[in-house]
């Protein structure tokens, strides 16, 4: 079979050229089969949908399912409605899980946020040793959140603290302060730990927000004779909000489910009192085997997400509509 | 040990005469997963002579893990769930019950072993015995008594160990004044919190359950013994107690910042294998100031409770059979025995055969009363039956947080209602 080559120039235009082989239809089969939008959008989405399945839809699910039975360790449950959440919810240890999951995430974000903040607009200026000072900024945010909370641990540690040692050698204390042995403390000692660990990324991420505002807006503020926070306020703000806001998604919804910084750091006690709905879903579904009340627990965790996101979100589009 | 004595202890020796290995024996793979043990040594002794031995007469290859016991709980039903993970699982307690559905029968091995070894002690069988059928394999016990230093509590007039709890407290409230506290945990941590909670309720006279199971405690002795706790915490226990795993006692001993504490013998054998470096405030080596007691008895008796160990074999296992004959070779009287007497007295057998074990005899004097600790034991979930029920209580750590909540600030009357209230929810 022959064919002219379709288009080319002058003398080329008529050119024949001999097709090798009949059995070149078959690629012509597959060509046609990428060539239809639906059959290839098929095939360029079902490795996502995959993993996407496997790797999310599929544990959700499951999540669900467990949460609605009462599967315990070894045990196929039968479907119990809503029994485990009704249980959960009449549980002062989840009460208590559940209050400190707020004040955990409130206090631990306006911290991040206003030292982030604080962090991205001194880095935004020049000086010398600028870059070694921003790469080390990230140092908490790289070392592995385990290692880092078992450093600060012994930091706490309720018999041997550094802390407590300074503080006493410095005249500021007379007896030991109880970290992790008392519930308040052990609480901000873990917003503190999330603070540190949070914060570089608040950092970076509004250091990069800040580059992107045009120096002559300020400039121009400056000439109108506006002071710092003036600008701050006016210039600044303004146009670092809607990446503030998607920082602070992100870190509402990291924090919220936080697990193995409190899991480490006080493992939920001393009595309860620092239980996030992360570590006391794990001690009733892992730790106890009763997964179909743990799963309850966790999915607890899922409305107040979902509200707060859509919320923030909803904010973030009206901003940039306007 | 050679093969043809493995093969002989295990009761397989027809294999020698078919003349071939058993089908397990070509290349297979056993995992055991157990704690890293308080003493060293003994995971040692266990991972370079006995396993070595194991893999050479099994001609299977054996695979030991240790890891934090209180991330035992964890791996197991996660084991469970996935139906994947180590062939056996050492377990704590009376866990066994709460993982009963993935655990293989041991009735067989374990009727052997209490057979051979003189019959289990109450508390390991009724830790792994769920009415018929052996759910794990007694392994050890590992008593706790009271670790105390001599000098200190001399000084404040105690020239023996105090009797009664309150006794204890009078004198823990001269040892805090004179900057030696006593130190105890009520954390959420496996094996010190619960062996210093669970007594205080025997000893007030009061427990979680009825014989028939059914919950108990809201009464005025539980209110007692939690008024109790909650003054001899004040008046003599170091407050950071709330926040310590089962190893924070053992440093802050040997560093000289407690006078006593509840813990298996791990103080003293370490004070006595680091002698060299672990001194007193005079210089001596601590070991010579280190002696033990019971619990003091309160107003119904002096209960301990030590913890019982077990190995179980995990029914997801592909190996089942060679599990089993594996432990039957490992719990026999010379292999356990040669691991028990690495121990120094922190585990003591499953078996009454090991009181009258030689080893005893070489150790200091201080070291004795382990030897028949295991004996004054109750069982959590007592005086029910300690059943998947007293494990949940266990691992929720409801008892030790009834305890730590009142040490707090909580009312006595408070704390007994909270955790009666989740009790019932449990029991019943």
């Amino acid at each position: 079979m022959k064919k002219p080559i379709a288009g080319g120039s002058g003398g080329a235009a008529g050119l024949e050229v001999a097709l090798p082989h009949p059995r070149a239809a078959r690629p012509q089969t597959s060509g046609r089969v990428l060539e239809n939008e639906r059959l290839l959008a098929f095939a360029l989405l079902s490795p996502t949908v995959l993993l996407l399945g496997t790797f999310i839809a599929y544990p959700f699910v499951m999540g669900v399912w467990l949460s609605l039975s009462n599967t315990s360790v070894g045990n196929i449950g039968e479907f119990v409605g809503v029994k485990n959440f009704v249980k959960a919810w009449n549980d002062s240890i989840f009460q208590t899980a559940f209050r400190n999951t707020f004040v955990y995430t409130f206090w631990a974000t306006i911290f991040k946020l206003s030292l982030g903040m604080w962090l991205a607009l001194l880095l935004n200026r020049s000086f010398r040793g600028k870059r070694i000072v921003r790469a080390s900024m990230l140092l908490p945010f790289i070392v592995p959140t385990v290692l880092s909370t078992f450093a600060w641990r012994w930091m706490f540690d309720p018999t041997f603290s550094v802390l407590n040692w300074l503080l006493y050698q410095s005249g500021f204390i007379v007896t030991k302060l109880p970290f992790l042995s008392d519930g308040t403390y052990g609480m901000w000692c873990a917003i503190t730990v999330n603070t540190w660990r949070g914060m570089p990324f608040f950092a970076i991420t509004l250091l990069a927000g800040l580059q992107t505002i045009n120096p002559d807006l300020h400039e121009a503020a400056s000439l109108d004779g506006a002071n710092g926070w003036q600008r701050f306020w006016s210039v600044t703000w303004p146009l670092l909000k809607p990446v503030t806001l998607v920082v602070v998604v992100f870190s509402v919804i990291q924090t919220f489910s936080d697990f193995q910084l409190i899991y480490v750091l006080t493992g939920g006690g001393p009595a309860n009192a620092t239980h996030l709905l992360a570590t006391y879903a794990y001690q009733i579904g892992v730790a106890t085997g009763l997964l179909g009340e743990g799963a309850a627990i966790s999915l607890f965790m899922l409305p107040v997400l979902f509200v707060v996101v859509w919320l923030q979100l909803r904010y973030l589009r009206r901003l940039e509509g306007a | 040990m050679d093969r043809r004595g493995f093969l002989k202890s295990t009761g397989v020796a027809g294999i020698l005469a078919a003349g071939r290995a058993p089908a397990f024996a070509q290349g297979t793979k056993l995992h055991l997963l157990r704690w890293n043990d308080f003493i060293p040594a003994c995971d040692v002794t266990l991972r370079e002579k006995l396993l070595p031995e194991a893999i050479k007469a099994l001609g299977a290859e054996i695979q030991l893990e240790t890891i934090n016991a209180n991330d035992l709980q964890p791996r197991i039903t996660a084991a469970i769930q996935s139906g994947n993970g180590a062939d056996i699982i050492m377990t704590l307690h009376n866990w066994p019950h709460l993982y009963q559905s993935g655990a293989v029968d041991m009735t067989d091995v374990a009727e052997w072993q209490a057979k051979d070894q003189g019959g289990f002690y109450q508390q390991s069988e009724q830790a792994v015995k769920d009415g018929k059928r052996f759910l794990a394999l007694p392994w050890s016990i590992s008593g706790l008594l009271i670790a105390y230093r001599k000098s200190w509590f001399a000084e404040v007039g105690a020239s023996a160990p105090p009797k009664t709890l309150e006794e204890y407290r009078e004198l823990g409230m001269k040892l805090k004044k004179k900057g030696h506290p006593i130190g105890q945990t009520l954390g959420h941590t496996f094996g010190d919190a619960p062996a210093w909670s669970y007594p205080m309720l025997w000893n007030f006279g009061t427990a979680e359950t009825d014989k028939a199971g059914k919950s108990v405690l809201d009464n005025k002795k539980t209110v007692d013994s939690v008024k109790w706790m909650t003054s001899f915490w004040k008046d003599a226990c170091d407050e950071g107690g709330f926040a310590w795993d089962d190893t924070n006692n053992n440093r802050a001993f040997l560093s000289g910042e407690i006078s006593a504490t509840l813990n298996g013998a791990s103080i003293y054998i370490a004070a006595k294998r680091g002698q060299e470096k672990i001194k007193d405030d005079k210089g001596e080596p601590m070991v010579r100031d280190i002696d033990h007691f019971p619990i003091p008895g309160g107003p119904a008796g002096s209960w301990g409770y030590h913890i019982p160990f077990s190995h179980m074999v995990m029914k997801y296992s592909k190996n089942q059979k060679l599990a089993k004959d594996f432990l039957k070779w490992l719990h026999a009287k010379e292999q356990f025995g040669r691991w028990f007497e690495v121990a120094e007295g922190f585990s003591v057998g499953s078996t009454k055969h090991w009181e009258r074990s030689p080893m005893w005899e070489k150790l200091d004097p201080a070291m004795k009363l382990y030897r028949t600790a295991a004996q004054a034991s109750r069982m959590v979930g007592y005086a029910g039956p300690p059943n998947a029920k007293a494990s949940e209580v266990y691992s929720k750590y409801i008892i030790t947080d009834m305890y730590a909540k009142a040490a707090q600030g909580m009312k006595a009357e408070d704390a007994v209602k909270w955790a009666a209230g989740e009790l019932q929810k449990i029991y019943g």
